[in-house]
């Protein structure tokens, strides 16, 4: 491999990294706070992607089609919100894991009944459509730029609003004792709402931003489900920092994979993930005890 | 927990009514009811972990997938025909991989060992997806079926259709009498009380990781026997079988049945059956109707069918 190449894997890892944490951020957060894992996450990522496609065919513009979209996820993660997870606080792992995989299901098949079956590339926005060169051989599409930038500036927004403002600031206390922030006069309930929505929201803002690279298809957020379960479990469930790292790491591993070893590069993030687990049980910056 | 009188009759009705189902001479029904007992066998051993130890794994699709995979291969690659030869060693193939996935998940639990046991669950779906030599996404046919034979006459033939059936119901009734032994042994006593409080087990002096990881290897080696019974049943495997959304519905078959009950997820099994097949005719969207039947049991029936038969909801 050459400098540039080995350069260019980089930057695709890094991007994708980045489009993972926006996934996993908020898998993690609705674990740390809420204590549910939820399945449909991804599920809020494919629809994210398919509103996406949707919305930009008919109207020529992804940015009119987030616009949209994203009143609509709200709603979304609201009705799921208010309808299923809130039943589940107070219920066993078994019975958060099939009813969120419940609603995977029925997700898969309305996106099916609503989209239909088939593949749909979305156009990108035209004036992120260039790329710039990086050496002789190689370059990078002006939209993975305009991509990893987005992610990290949500990043760093997620991080402001957590450490610097008020909701923030009870999220955290809701993930160290959500018992005590009731007592304290706070509405748990309203809290854990506009936090699942939260998430919803970031996942499918994720898939919209993915859609012109990867395209749009059914079962994609299955896929992306399970990568982002991954990084979770390698950065410790319920650290944001941790799933950054891991997010980083899935990324930069899961593009050398493909280069490297083409035969078997599925697989490469899992071995990752397996030889994490064997130094570090409980992930990268896991709480070693605290059993929910 | 122990089966009560009015269930054991009913059980062995069932059974004998199950042994008369070839009677009908009618190939589709005989197929689906076989592939019924085979599900019934799968969601049973899944119960011994998740409804006695508590262990919730996505990882048991991979060990029925790996079962098949393992007959093909062994049938395929070693031109191995005798059940007495293929079935131990697919067995103890897949026993093995429990070994090595169960010793890395049961070091950690609840939430995270669902998401280890799913990435594992994964990985396998896409080796045995993707490696060549193993028939990529279209699967393997099995060469030829298990058949065993001695001095020139065949004994057991399981490529006919009726003889894999009995085979598989003998299988079926051997298995559940001996997992209900096992949950009534202190084995299962032991499985129980880690459920229940793992920490107060340790301090009585049992080593409740050896107990889970035990209890994994056998419950996962079970669900191997059910992955080598589908390849016998259908001389085909592919890939699919592994996937997380067939670790999902074994599950969901454990809680619609009642978990912790062994015969429950049996049932649940026979129920989800005919759910799909005739859901399949009816909707092109019975996916969402197995989804449906999910949320609606997490949420009304967390007792499931036996929690109903037995007249309580939990």
């Amino acid at each position: 491999m050459t400098t540039s190449l080995v350069a260019v894997q980089l930057l695709n890892g890094v991007e994708y990294g980045l489009l993972l944490f926006l996934v996993a951020s908020g898998l993690t957060i609705i674990f740390g706070v809420l204590g549910v894992l939820n399945f449909a996450h991804g599920s809020f990522y494919m629809l994210g992607a398919y509103l996406a496609y949707f919305i930009a065919e008919r109207t020529g513009s992804l940015l009119f089609a987030a616009l949209l979209g994203l009143p609509v996820m709200v709603l979304v993660g609201f009705l799921v919100e208010r309808l299923a997870i809130s039943r589940l606080y107070a219920r066993d792992h078994l019975s958060q894991v099939l009813l969120t995989y419940g609603l995977v299901l029925v997700f898969n098949d309305l996106q099916r009944a609503l989209f239909g079956n088939e593949v749909h590339g979305v156009p990108m926005p035209r004036a992120l459509t260039g790329s710039v060169a990086l050496g002789e051989m190689q370059s990078w599409p002006v939209y993975r730029i305009f991509t990893s930038v987005a992610c990290l500036c949500i990043a760093l927004l997620l991080r402001q609003v957590i450490l610097g403002t008020r909701f923030g600031m009870r999220v955290r206390a809701g993930a160290s004792n959500a018992e005590m922030v009731e007592a304290l006069g706070i509405d748990v309930r309203k809290l854990f709402s506009a936090l699942f929505t939260a998430g919803a929201v970031l996942a499918a803002l994720s898939g919209m931003l993915a859609a012109p690279l990867t395209t749009v298809y059914p079962g994609m957020g299955e896929g992306i489900l399970i990568v982002s379960f991954v990084v979770v479990v390698i950065g410790g469930i319920g650290s944001i920092k941790g799933a950054f790292a891991g997010a980083l790491l899935v990324g930069i591993a899961d593009t050398f994979g493909k280069v490297l070893l083409p035969g078997v590069s599925s697989a490469v993030v899992y071995a990752v993930m397996a030889a994490v687990l064997l130094f570090r049980p409980r992930g990268l910056l896991g709480q070693p005890a605290l059993q929910r | 927990m122990n089966a009560s009188r009015r269930t054991r009759v009913a059980l062995l009705v069932f059974a004998v009514a199950l042994a008369l189902v070839p009677l009908s001479g009618d190939r589709f029904w005989v197929q689906f009811a076989a592939k019924m007992m085979i599900a019934a066998l799968f969601a049973m051993s899944l119960d011994l972990l998740v409804g006695y130890a508590g262990i919730v794994s996505l990882a048991h699709a991979a060990f029925f997938g790996l079962g098949a995979y393992l007959l093909a291969g062994l049938t395929n690659g070693a031109g191995l025909v005798s059940p007495l030869a293929t079935f131990p060693l697919a067995l103890a193939g897949t026993a093995v991989a429990a070994l090595v996935i169960g010793f890395l998940s049961v070091r950690t639990s609840g939430v995270y060992l669902v998401m280890i046991t799913l990435a594992f669950t994964q990985m396998l779906y896409f080796l045995f997806g993707e490696a060549p030599g193993l028939g990529g996404s279209d699967g393997l046919y099995v060469a030829q079926r298990p058949r065993l034979s001695a001095f020139g006459t065949t004994l057991l033939d399981l490529g006919n259709g009726r003889t894999a059936y009995f085979f598989i119901w003998a299988a079926l009734v051997a298995i559940y009498l001996l997992l209900a032994r096992t949950v009534r042994a202190p084995f299962g006593r032991v499985l129980a009380g880690i459920r229940i409080n793992e920490a107060r087990m340790r301090t009585l002096g049992y080593r409740t990781r050896r107990y889970k990881i035990a209890a994994f290897v056998a419950a996962g080696a079970l669900a191997g026997l059910a992955g080598v019974l589908d390849a016998t049943l259908y001389g085909f495997v592919n890939p699919a079988i592994f996937g997380w959304r067939q670790s999902g519905l074994v599950l969901v078959t454990v809680l619609l049945g009642g978990k912790g009950t062994l015969y429950g997820p049996a049932l649940g099994a026979v129920l989800l059956g005919v759910l799909e097949h005739f859901g399949e005719k009816w909707t092109a969207y019975w996916n969402a109707l197995i989804g449906a039947v999910a949320i609606a049991t997490v949420l009304a029936l967390p007792g499931g069918l036996a929690g109903l038969l037995r007249g309580s909801r939990g």
